[in-house]
């Protein structure tokens, strides 16, 4: 999967947990988007997983800082 | 809403909670409003929001209060301002295993963790009568489940140093506690978390990372089993228990296989597996669940399949039996008017999906599980939790006598039809063609199993089937019907012999299951064109009346033929000239 098509698939999650559509790009972190806060960063991240089919584990997710960073860990986990 | 039947989609109510919020908000007006408090030992946030969405599915608008992370103690023990003019309808502690202040060491005497274990109970006893005294309003706490690992492997549940043992004995008490006091409930978390799988339930990550005691995706579980306790507190249990009678009490259809064919009793596995549910039925009517009957059949053939000598359910155990071919819709109605309930206390299960769709789309607020297949039925009843049973009174012990003698009293009504508009939004598919090599066996065994909507009973074999296929002076079509929710398979044969001009029908027969679908329609339209299309100037139809085909006694009629002829044992004969025929247009797209 092309980092496009990884980011087309994560707006789609983020567009459900946020309930609104958002321009996402590397440097997006959670202070740039209303309501993401820790509660629904979890939620989140489990909607992550489900939508691209990996787990993430403890570790990867505390890198998380925005959301090039989640771009990363998906492409690397898909590449496993 | 779907997700909230069992099993409850996680995934979706929590990925999609904003939007589902808002659709149940405005789907209802007319919410039962209450003020419960959240005392947790760990996070509540989710949980929160999650029996937020469950109350909200049942029409109660709950107002929250939520405990300062792990403050579940102090709150309730010492109180504060805002807990205190909150003035709670409800208390929900949610407390886990982690929550335990201290359990007994290896080295630890007998006596010790006897201590102990008294000492603990204590910390929360002390807690209710506390918050009882303060509120005088119903409690519920959580159970312990039990941790994720056992330092002692199976020694670990009885030795009296086990983590595992301590937590059972602990829960005892906790149980002895709630039979003591009518207002306190225990909300099963150590069932929940089995049935969920405590491998994933009790996974480590979430209560490190963000201080919950349960992984994310158990919360709606979890939330789900409050919110029944909730509900059933405030008087919003479901009542009834309408059932489907073939192939949802027993398997296979009386009216096609004759009482002496459907499996029920103790012999064969389906047998069985129909029969323990139907002894579950019996439970659920012992604690005062009424059961009612409604099902597309002839009022015999119901109460025969209701007697046969393995079942466990007889006519007697039901307050209302709606044996009939009137649409389940109305049907439900019925039941109501004579139970002078709202159809809102109802739970339907039926195998079919577009018989439970009819249901759903009549908008009654009855409650309908997913019970495509037998071995779901019994727990998507039992883990929806509509019976709850917060209390069990005389009069649920005796329900159903009651009701049983006001059903007598009803009456069916008749009402408006939208009857249309539900076929359209089937959006069928028929494909309509002529035998082909491909489908003769299941021409064949439809010839030998239909016998309700069947107008010759001419029962063929698979070579029969192939002759009238490569004779040149038969016209013969089958029908297989497809909608939204799925292929029904060949359900209808027509098959008629070429006699000069006219078309005489040696075979008209559809399955049962796709009654009042039109398919009979799309059948003749079908074959009209065919007919034209080669000449013909008249189709001559017979009937020929058995035991089980009364419901087509006057198909032909309805069909637009006229009578011709009849005799003294009730066969009769009809003709349909084919350019006075108008096409009868049924709300299907009919592919050859």
């Amino acid at each position: 999967m092309s980092r496009k098509q990884i980011y087309e698939k994560l707006a789609d999650v983020f567009e459900d947990v946020f309930d609104q559509r958002i321009a996402l790009n590397d440097r997006i972190t959670a202070r740039d988007v209303e309501g993401w806060d820790s509660l629904t960063h979890i939620i989140l991240i489990s909607a992550v997983e489900d939508e691209f089919g990996v787990k993430m584990d403890m570790k990867s997710v505390q890198r998380l800082t925005n959301v090039g960073a989640m771009v990363d860990l998906i492409e690397e986990l898909l590449a496993k | 809403m779907d997700c909230f039947n069992y099993p409850v989609d996680s995934k979706m109510l929590l990925r999609k909670k904003i939007q589902i919020k808002k659709e149940l908000l405005s789907a209802n007006t007319s919410f039962l409003e209450k003020k419960i408090a959240v005392l947790g030992g760990s996070t509540t946030g989710e949980i929160v929001d999650q029996l937020e969405l469950f109350l909200l599915n049942e029409g109660i608008r709950p107002i929250f209060y939520q405990s300062e992370y792990a403050q579940y103690w102090q709150d309730a023990m010492f109180g504060n301002q805002v807990l205190d003019s909150f003035q709670p309808d409800i208390v929900y502690i949610h407390t886990s295993w982690r929550n335990i202040p201290a359990f007994p060491t290896v080295s630890g005497s007998r006596e010790e963790t006897n201590l102990l274990l008294e000492d603990t109970y204590q910390h929360f006893e002390r807690m209710w009568e506390k918050l009882s005294e303060r509120f005088q309003c119903p409690i519920i706490q959580d159970n312990f489940d039990r941790p994720g690992w056992r330092l002692l492997g199976n020694r670990d549940i009885y030795d009296y140093r086990g983590r595992t043992n301590f937590i059972v004995r602990l829960n005892q008490m906790l149980y002895q506690y709630a039979d003591e006091h009518s207002s306190f409930f225990v909300n099963d978390v150590d069932y929940l978390a089995a049935s969920y799988g405590l491998d994933e339930w009790s996974n480590p990550k979430y209560w490190h990372m963000y201080g919950y005691s349960l992984c994310l995706e158990g919360i709606p579980c979890l939330a789900g089993s409050v919110a029944n306790i909730i509900k059933s507190i405030f008087g919003k249990n479901k009542k009834v228990l309408v059932c489907d009678l073939d192939n949802t009490l027993w398997d296979g259809a009386v009216g096609e296989v004759g009482v002496e064919g459907i499996q029920i009793g103790v012999e064969l596995p389906l047998g069985r597996i129909y029969y323990e549910f139907q002894q579950y039925l019996r439970e659920l009517k012992s604690i005062g669940v009424l059961l009612a009957v409604n099902s597309k059949n002839d009022e015999s053939n119901a109460l025969a399949g209701l007697n046969h000598p393995d079942g466990v359910l007889r006519p007697e155990d039901f307050v209302s039996i709606m044996a009939n071919w009137e649409n389940k819709d109305r049907n439900m109605q019925a039941i109501a008017d004579g139970l002078r309930l709202g159809t809102d206390s109802f739970v339907f299960i039926d195998d079919q999906p577009a018989e439970r769709e009819i249901v759903r789309q009549a908008s009654l607020g009855i409650a309908i599980p997913n019970t495509d297949h037998v071995e779901q039925y019994l727990s998507a009843i039992d883990r929806s939790g509509y019976f709850e049973v917060t209390s069990l009174s005389e009069d649920d012990l005796s329900r159903t006598d009651m009701y049983r003698a006001n059903a007598g009293r009803a009456q069916l009504q008749e009402g408006a039809e939208s009857y249309d508009a539900f076929l359209r939004s089937l959006k069928m598919k028929a494909t309509v063609r002529e035998f082909e090599p491909i489908c003769f066996q299941r021409i064949a065994q439809l010839t030998n199993k239909s016998s309700q909507f069947n107008l010759t009973t001419l029962r063929c074999s698979e070579s029969d089937i192939q002759k009238m296929q490569e004779a040149d002076d038969y016209l013969c079509l089958y029908g297989r019907l497809e909608d939204q929710f799925g292929d029904n398979g060949i359900v209808s044969v027509v098959a008629g012999q070429i006699i000069k001009n006219e078309l005489h029908m040696r075979l008209w027969l559809m399955s049962c299951r796709v009654l009042k679908r039109d398919m009979e329609s799309a059948m003749l339209d079908t074959l009209v064109r065919d007919a034209l299309k080669i000449g013909l100037d008249r189709v001559i139809g017979y009937y020929y009346p058995t035991s089980k085909n009364s419901m087509v006694k006057d198909f032909y009629g309805r069909m637009g033929f006229q009578k011709t002829d009849e005799d003294s044992s009730g066969n009769t004969v009809w003709k349909l000239t084919l350019k006075e025929y108008s096409f009868r247009h049924p709300a299907i797209d009919i592919r050859r």
